[in-house]
């Protein structure tokens, strides 16, 4: 069974959301519940069986699907995706174990469950275009949920955010095709699969013109500056449980791919491309940052906060060195829990006030202790103090870039600093002071259920703030092989000075590993 | 003095006809039953109809096996022409029509549907089309082309509504416009090479290395504008979406797709020597056309609010899109297009059948026409089942992966890319993204808009019968399932294209 656990945990959601249409409306709360719970315990014996050592892919599957024109089902696990999977199966979990009262709650629960096989679904593909279906399935649910569930824009939010993703993805398909076809080309053979796309180099010009075509479908997902226009309508309008996923997860796929796709296959495009891409992520921590400290709605914060700190994963990516790569990484998942918890928060007093206006509240920490603290905590993880999971990925990915730019990472490293005026400025217009409107004065402090949610969230911002190794360790060796293989198959002089070797940076990375301690 | 005739019945090859003479005699047979004993229900019609074109898809697989066999046949003193080709398109025309004639069999008592001479007339429509595509005749061409297309006008009128006498006629006036050109184009080319025959009229103009330029480009004029009529290419689509207005929502279904590839077909005989004769702004002019139909058709298809109309534009996109596969002329590329088609005609039956079942006898006081988004707003809550499969077919319309268009999509884009049009790959897949918007519209009133007031969702099923539920169930797994298919599919096209030498 181990041996076909990637698949099972692709179609166990989906059958599982198939099979729920029959059940009854008001046990359905709890069958979802058990499904994702089961789902959890698979991914987290995935991590168990997983072999940390090894740097390649494990676990992989291969089915024939379209063998004529080189489509293949095939699903395999690395350090890189590993974490991603296990962080969407906890989230799928913990959103439908904090959902409040929704209308409709059958259909949201089916619908959340059929996200979640996409989700897992292009964290294992394989093959590029078993990746693309499972890309644009996702924003099939997604659609829904911002549609169906949303705020009194929800009809021009979703669809805005469905015709974006979906027209960047068809130019990424393109160049997909375009991939395949130089592959055609080069081995006579049509093959759609990653590992094999590994092993071609390409000349620069081509290199170019690809990169720019897989960029745009990745840059919408993540989203980065100027194409993040979609990304606040979506949080603004979505329900709480939309936005966790949202920012959790779905926006890490156009982070991920830059690792899996971008990097490795154009390694000198990449290089020549570093410069511009950095300018546009400082641009959009600070941009987007500046813009957070405008908004009078504390969900739209946390959503202009949420790309702010995109654009350092960005950042790090494009260090091209184990450092960045293996930061970013972190940081991708670090992010997911910290804006996960950030917009489950949110959701909470939203829940209860049925506004999000930050002039609305005041003193909230005299009426909500716990609300406060747990609020206290992510908001100190979410502007990267030390000793909280924010801070490794930041450091790291700074550091990383510091190699490439000391000026730029400078930039981004006071942009980061300054960015946490904003949050703190909301926590103190929100919870200190004295309670300003008489409706703020009885309200309920978090309940069990919301802390059931809520705890693991927090024991797990400090846990990996201050003992990243686990996670650390097995990133940290698939990215070792991933910067090997740009090195060698980079073919101009600048990329191969710029991406380094791995011999050296084994060394380096160990010692950036304990500092971090 | 005349000499007799003398010929041998072998070297006539009578196998060649026998697809094209079964619905002939059906369409007689129908006839006759209904001299003998009038006024019987539609269903003994529709049976016989639907048994008659079992045994042409038999003789389809027959001749597909000679095929396979001995290669390209000639028969009736080489007028006809059996060839990959052929056979790849009469297995639509005739799938597509089984697919089509039990929609017949609706709750509501439709008008057209208790005369016989609505069933004979569609059996003689599709030997028509299956003329048309079996030879590289032109005369022939010309001949199959105006039974069927006759036919088909009769059939739009027979709805009995005032749109449908409008359509009607809008088409017939536009048909025979084109009947016109094309037999303009193909004097042209006769009196240029002396042959009425395809292939012959490629040799000669190859020999004397297209001496008369000037002539063949007139020729060639007259011809794409023909077919630029019959395929509703942009700027000769403007009858398309009236027409599909006036007919009954299966029937503009059927419209959208079977007509389309017998066209098609010819103009893949036609144009496929003649874009790579160096005749180089020919080449030009179907680019310009091919991306004008995609795109003015997709930009017109958002403004609409009447889901048919909608429906309509958004087929002559698709059509647009396919005929992408005619310029850019590999192999590939035209195995891509049966591939495509093949997919389309699953999905886009699917969704006029769906409109199909929603129809009402009489426009209710709120709704502006038979198929307004509103009327289909909430649909999510009053009728479920119904709602999401119509959203799949919108989905799958759209190309998104892993429903049955988007392996078409795909194999099409990949074609082009192949074929050295990148251009074109980008701005076909942009357009399947301005395209999203139009297909999302429907699933945005389907799902996420509270239904109208007093409206308890019973008119979207009206007429939903177990051969309704049957034809769209089949066309909804089709559309889900393809990626099961599409291996086996590909390389069955692909063989059948590439050993017709295309």
């Amino acid at each position: 069974m181990i041996d076909h656990i990637l698949s099972i945990l692709i179609f166990f959601p989906a059958l599982a959301a198939a099979l729920g249409f029959v059940v009854n409306k008001d046990s359905m709360r709890a069958y979802g519940v058990a499904v994702a719970t089961i789902e959890f315990v698979l991914a987290l014996w995935l991590w168990l069986a997983f072999d940390s050592s090894v740097s390649g892919m494990q676990f992989m599957e291969t089915i024939a699907l379209v063998p004529t024109f080189g489509i293949n089902y095939i699903v395999g696990v690395d350090g890189i995706s590993l974490f991603i999977i296990i962080l969407a199966a906890f989230f799928t979990m913990i959103g439908i174990a904090s959902l409040t009262d929704t209308k409709d709650i059958k259909n949201m629960i089916i619908t959340l469950l059929f996200l979640q096989m996409t989700m897992v679904g292009v964290f294992v593909a394989l093959d590029a275009m078993v990746f693309y279906v499972f890309w644009e399935l996702s924003l099939v649910p997604m659609l829904y949920i911002i549609g169906a569930w949303g705020g009194p824009l929800r009809i021009y939010a979703s669809v805005k955010f469905f015709l974006y993703t979906f027209a960047g993805s068809l130019v990424m398909l393109v160049g997909m095709l375009f991939m395949a076809y130089f592959y055609y080309q080069a081995t006579g053979q049509w093959s759609f699969a990653i590992l094999d796309w590994y092993r071609l180099i390409l000349p620069e010009s081509f290199q170019l013109w690809l990169f720019a075509a897989f960029f745009i479908g990745f840059a919408i997902k993540v989203p980065m500056f100027p194409f993040h226009t979609w990304l606040p309508y979506a949080h603004g309008q979505a329900p709480t449980i939309g936005s966790v996923i949202l920012a959790a997860i779905l926006l890490k796929m156009g982070t991920y791919a830059f690792i899996r796709f971008s990097l490795p296959l154009f390694p000198d495009a990449s290089v020549f491309f570093m410069y511009p891409i950095a300018v546009l992520a400082i641009i959009m921590i600070i941009y987007t940052a500046m813009v957070a400290y405008a908004q009078k709605d504390i969900k739209q914060l946390v959503a202009y906060s949420s790309v702010s700190h995109m654009g350092v994963i960005i950042l790090g990516t494009f260090a091209l060195n184990v450092e960045g790569i293996s930061g970013s990484i972190f940081l991708m998942i670090a992010h997911g829990v910290v804006s996960g918890a950030l917009f489950l928060l949110v959701g909470v007093i939203y829940d209860r006030r049925h506004t999000k206006l930050m002039s609305e509240f005041g003193g909230l920490a005299n009426v909500m202790p716990r609300y406060a603290t747990i609020f206290g905590i992510m908001m100190m993880a979410s502007v990267g103090m030390p000793l909280t999971i924010n801070f490794v990925g930041e450091f790291l990915s700074l550091l990383g870039f510091y190699q490439q730019s000391h000026i730029l990472t400078l930039l981004a490293g006071v942009a980061i600093i300054v960015g946490a005026i904003y949050m703190l400025a909301a926590y103190k217009k929100m919870f200190f002071g004295e309670v300003t409107k008489e409706e703020n004065r009885n309200l309920l402090d978090v309940n069990k259920r919301e802390l059931i949610a809520l705890v693991p969230l927090v024991a797990i911002t400090i846990w990996l703030g201050v003992y990243p190794k686990p996670i650390l360790g097995p990133i940290n060796t698939s990215v070792e092989s991933i910067v090997e293989l740009m090195h060698e198959k980079s073919i101009t002089e600048e990329a191969k000075s710029r991406i380094p070797t791995v011999s050296k940076e084994i060394r380096i990375s160990r010692t950036s590993v304990r500092e971090v301690h | 003095m005349l000499s007799p005739v003398n010929i041998s019945m072998d070297s006539l090859n009578l196998i060649t006809l026998a697809p094209m003479l079964i619905p002939i005699f059906g369409a007689l047979l129908i006839l006759v039953v209904d001299l003998f004993k009038r006024e019987q229900d539609k269903s003994l019609y529709v049976m016989l109809s639907l048994l008659i074109l079992v045994i042409d898809f038999a003789s389809l697989l027959e001749s597909a096996g000679l095929f396979e066999k001995s290669g390209t046949m000639m028969g009736m003193f080489d007028v006809m022409l059996i060839d990959g080709l052929a056979i790849l398109s009469q297995f639509i025309i005739v799938c597509a029509s089984i697919l089509f004639i039990p929609l017949a069999l609706t709750h509501k008592r439709f008008h057209e549907f208790s005369y016989p001479e609505f069933f004979a007339l569609f059996l003689f429509m599709i030997a028509g089309f299956q003329f048309m595509v079996a030879t590289d005749n032109l005369i022939l061409i010309f001949i199959g082309l105006e039974t069927a297309s006759l036919a088909l006008y009769t059939l739009i009128a027979m709805h009995n509504r005032d749109k449908s006498f409008e359509a009607a006629v809008k088409y017939f006036t536009m048909g025979a416009l084109a009947a016109g050109f094309f037999s303009f184009g193909s004097m042209i080319f006769y009196a240029l090479t002396g042959s009425v025959e395809i292939n012959q009229i490629a040799t000669v103009l190859s020999a004397n290395n297209y001496a008369d330029i000037g002539f063949v480009l007139v020729g060639v004029v007259f011809l794409l504008a023909s077919f630029g009529f019959k395929l509703s290419m942009v700027p000769f689509h403007t009858w398309t979406p009236d027409v599909y207005e006036g007919s009954s929502a299966a029937l503009a279904g059927y419209m959208s797709i079977v007509p389309k590839i017998a066209a098609f077909v010819v103009a893949m005989r036609l144009f496929e020597f003649l874009i790579h004769s160096g005749v180089a702004w020919l080449e030009v002019i179907l680019y310009i056309g091919v991306v004008m139909t995609m795109t003015m058709a997709n930009i017109w298809a958002l403004v609409q609010t009447d889901v048919k109309r909608m429906l309509a534009y958004s087929s002559i996109s698709h059509a647009g899109f396919v005929m992408a596969a005619i310029l850019i002329g590999t192999t590939q590329s035209n195995s891509a297009l049966f591939f495509y088609w093949i997919l389309f005609s699953f999905t886009n039956l699917g969704s006029f059948s769906m409109l199909w079942i929603s129809r009402q006898k009489n426009l209710p006081a709120h709704q502006q026409s038979d198929h307004s988004y509103d009327k289909f707003a909430g649909m999510i809550k009053t009728s479920p089942v119904a709602a999401s499969i119509m959203a799949l077919f919108m989905l799958s319309l759209a190309g998104l992966p892993p429903f049955a268009l988007f392996w078409g999509k795909m194999y099409m884009i990949s074609s082009a890319i192949t074929g050295g049009y990148t251009v074109l790959a980008l701005i076909m897949a942009l357009n399947s993204a301005i395209a999203g918007y139009y297909y999302l519209k429907l699933i945005v009133y389907m799902f996420m808009k509270e239904p109208v007031v007093g409206y308890d969702g019973e008119v979207l099923v009206a007429n939903a019968t177990l051969p309704l539920k049957t034809i769209i169930g089949i066309a909804a797994i089709g559309t889900i399932f393809a990626f099961l298919a599409v291996n086996q599919l590909l390389e069955f096209v692909t063989v059948l294209v590439y050993n017709s030498g295309y």
